[in-house]
């Protein structure tokens, strides 16, 4: 997936002079998760640089430039340090096209690596998505493949509107279930591992099948639905899994189109429980697919603790877990 | 007179890059004893010149010279150059547990000894410090116990924090070291508060705080120079200027046309920029920076001017985007071979004695490290019990955390 994002930069960067580039250790070492390897070298330091250690500030410029007419992509280098920020991002960026009337924008692409996995502990794992889906005039992107998340990223540099694009760090290397013992793979047998060269964009807004099916809804994104696919097969259970892709704006066709169908909805996300995305989901499918249901809808999510380093696995919300929600799901 | 049509963005690089050869003349590097020394009572205004300046005591013949001299007895050195010592040598032994798979992560502070080392030699065991992650001498001079760094570090049943932090972010309350955060930057104005805390409560504790050069561009460094200012609070403001933060050199951070000691004086306090690899002058500031903060004239930044000798950390690799030699050209040397040649000159120290310590220290650090891993190392166990992870969160735990930890408990069972 690294690969696949430093394509879709390069692709930009190439394509529209007022894409730039920065963040800490993005310039000339290429980020600390090698994100942006070779872009100084080929577009030069003026294009793509080294910030200093102050994300408030770099949300904050890159909302000044964006006002000028640029497109800033900036490199969170790990989502837990985005909270400088967050007044940038909530008072400032969501809010300067409605503030102003439309007069000005923030067309600013804030990337930021999210989730556990790598035992970072509580620092280098959190999954902070719903604190900003939560805020009106903001996008929320997260990719779970490499195919998606080049094509998105793409969408998102090109969209006039603020987004936080959250990139699960997990998946970098290869695609990751939740079963932490099997040997790790990477992307090169993957269906969606595959990324073509040039110029492609994936609308924000849409959902992807990642798993057709009958008997029950899962609601997924990043990392999820790799673990939802392997709780589905470990069930044997004909689950439709739908990789959500853009969490603002929302594609509720396909969720209500999905559960409408099965009639049984699984939430599942990383994130902890308490107020997170999935009680947004929630609340959205029983608003509007009440009627259709046949069980209760469940989540399966972080636990509501900060995230406990060494006991990451106990942490995860793994495929044992979901499987056991599909179970319930499919007794209720 | 001419003028250029259009603007230009000016982008700040590191002077050096793997491939070049470093050469640090461009530094300017004052004489050790040139620095004046003021009252400690001084304004900003009056400390300008050390702010710009640096303040070194140890010379080239490894003498202590002017008016910085700490005059300290020759105990006193040896015991610095023991934990100076004991750092390094407790830094390489958890760094080659990490590459052996016992911990996931270590950092170490490799050529930084004497930025934490002598402060603490300064500071009351109750002074509060809050440390960034390069600190890890504070606490061995203080004589808090390796065995217990080691436990945390591998996560075993007598890590304190129950395996809940990242190896080296400790929090050792007892030994007067705050609770380290991932973040960084944002317990520099903390230190502030419970500095203004102890003057709230007429108490004799001062705080101190360290920070990176390269945290120092967040807000929060700022917002910690204004509280201390205004408040005049009793804290030691520490930067360590290392000249990396990971890949990023100081110019990024700010320090491409200005000295971070300087800082201080636009916010109105003394900003004092001091050999960081110079034991005697990081101890002669420090003192200097308590003696000030004790008798409430407020608040000293000290630029302690260094290099990042190591890795970033343990999942760094520095030949990606540095010399390989650039610490060998590093003009102000290593603080241990330095202390120790001023000691030896002394004739208060020798080879023979040196090779003895190092040996006791190696065999100390080698037996905790024993001890700590038969307690269980990374991946391996033994650790706490996981249900564990939901203690803390509040003080008393409410319904969901409850049900979530009965929840876990019923998985556990059920794992294959
Ligand atoms: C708020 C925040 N942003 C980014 C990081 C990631 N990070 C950890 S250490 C580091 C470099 C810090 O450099 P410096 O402050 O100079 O300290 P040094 O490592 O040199 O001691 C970065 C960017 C972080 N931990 N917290
Ligand atoms: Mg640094």
């Amino acid at each position: 997936m690294v690969e696949a994002l430093n394509s879709a930069m390069d692709v930009m960067l190439a394509r529209d002079p007022d894409v730039l580039i920065f963040g800490e250790d993005v310039g000339f070492f290429g980020g600390v998760f090698r994100v942006t390897d070779g872009l100084q070298q080929r577009y030069g330091e003026q294009r793509v640089f080294d910030a200093p250690i102050a994300e408030s500030g770099q949300i904050a410029v890159a909302i000044g430039m964006g006002a000028y007419g640029l497109r800033p992509v900036v490199e969170c280098q790990f989502a837990d340090y985005i909270y400088p920020a967050f007044d940038q991002l909530v008072s400032e960026a969501a809010r300067l096209r409605y503030r102003s009337a439309g007069e000005f924008n923030a067309p600013i692409t804030v990337r930021a690596p999210y989730g556990g996995g790598i035992f970072g502990g509580q620092t280098h794992s959190q999954s902070p998505e719903g604190l900003f889906t939560h805020v009106c005039g903001l996008k929320t992107v997260i990719p779970s493949n490499p195919y998606d998340a080049k094509g998105l990223l793409i969408s998102a540099i090109e969209d006039d509107d603020p987004v936080l694009f959250f990139e699960p760090k997990r998946l970098y290397a290869g695609p990751f279930d939740g079963h932490y013992e099997k040997p790790v793979e990477t992307w090169a047998k993957h269906a969606a591992g595959e990324v073509p060269v040039g110029y492609y964009a994936i609308p924000l807004g849409k959902a992807a099948v990642a798993r057709q099916g009958e008997a029950l809804t899962i609601l997924a994104y990043g990392t999820m639905v790799h673990v939802a696919l392997a709780a589905t097969a470990e069930t044997g259970v004909d689950a439709e899994i739908l990789d959500l892709r853009s969490l603002m704006p929302i594609d509720i066709e396909a969720i209500t189109g999905s559960v409408e169908k099965t009639g049984r909805c699984l939430i599942v996300h990383e994130a902890t429980r308490t107020s997170g995305y999935g009680a947004e989901l929630s609340a959205l499918v029983q608003e509007r697919c009440f009627y259709h249901l046949e069980a209760p809808i469940l989540r399966v999510t972080g636990w509501d603790t900060p995230y406990p380093r060494e006991f990451e696995w106990e942490y995860f919300p793994g495929p044992l877990r979901v499987a056991e929600a599909i179970r319930k799901i499919m007794a209720g | 007179m001419k003028h250029d049509s259009s603007l230009r963005l000016h982008i700040p690089e590191s002077r050096f890059r793997p491939g070049d050869v470093p050469d640090f003349n461009y530094l300017n590097l004052p004489k050790a004893g040139v620095a004046k020394r003021p009252k400690t009572d001084a304004k900003a205004s009056e400390t300008r010149d050390l702010a710009y300046g640096l303040v070194r005591v140890i010379d080239d013949a490894g003498a202590a010279v002017g008016p910085w001299d700490p005059k300290l007895d020759p105990e006193t050195l040896r015991k610095g150059l023991r934990y100076m010592l004991l750092t390094r040598v407790f830094d390489d032994r958890m760094f080659k547990a990490q590459r052996q798979g016992k911990t996931p992560f270590y950092m170490k502070c490799t050529g930084e000894e004497a930025v934490s080392v002598a402060q603490a030699l300064v500071l009351n065991r109750d002074d509060m410090c809050f440390a960034s992650y390069r600190q890890q001498g504070l606490l061995i001079a203080r004589d808090w116990p390796v065995f217990d760094l080691m436990c945390q570090i591998y996560s075993n049943t007598l890590d304190r924090l129950k395996g809940r932090q990242l190896p080296v972010l400790y929090s050792v309350r007892e030994a007067g070291f705050f609770s380290l955060s991932g973040n960084l930057g944002t317990q520099y104005p903390q230190a502030v508060g419970w500095a203004m805390a102890s003057a709230y409560k007429r108490d004799t504790k001062i705080a101190a705080a360290w920070i990176g050069e390269g945290a120092s561009a967040e807000g929060d460094f700022h917002q910690a120079l204004t509280f201390a200012a205004v408040y005049r609070a009793p804290v030691i403001l520490n930067l360590s200027n290392n000249q990396w933060a990971i890949s990023s050199s100081q110019g990024v951070a700010g320090g491409e046309e200005t000295t971070f000691a300087s800082r201080a004086v636009g916010f109105g306090f003394p900003g004092i920029r001091v050999d960081g690899n110079d034991f005697l002058a990081v101890y002669a500031v420090s003192r200097w920076a308590a003696e000030r903060a004790r008798n409430n004239h407020g608040p000293t930044l000290i630029e302690h001017f260094t290099y990042r000798a190591a890795p970033h950390s343990t999942s760094d690799d520095p030949s990606r985007y540095r010399p390989g030699d650039e610490y060998q050209r590093w003009p102000l040397g290593d603080p241990i071979i330095r202390l120790k040649g001023h000691l030896m000159r002394l004739g208060e120290w020798d080879e023979a004695r040196h090779t003895a310590l190092m040996a006791e220290l190696e065999a100390e650090v080698d037996t905790a490290n024993k001890k700590a891993q038969k307690l269980g190392v990374h991946g391996g166990g033994p650790y706490h019990d996981p249900s564990t992870m939901f203690e803390d969160v509040y003080k008393e735990m409410p319904w969901h955390l409850r049900e979530q930890q009965a929840e876990l408990a019923l998985f556990r069972e059920k794992k294959p």
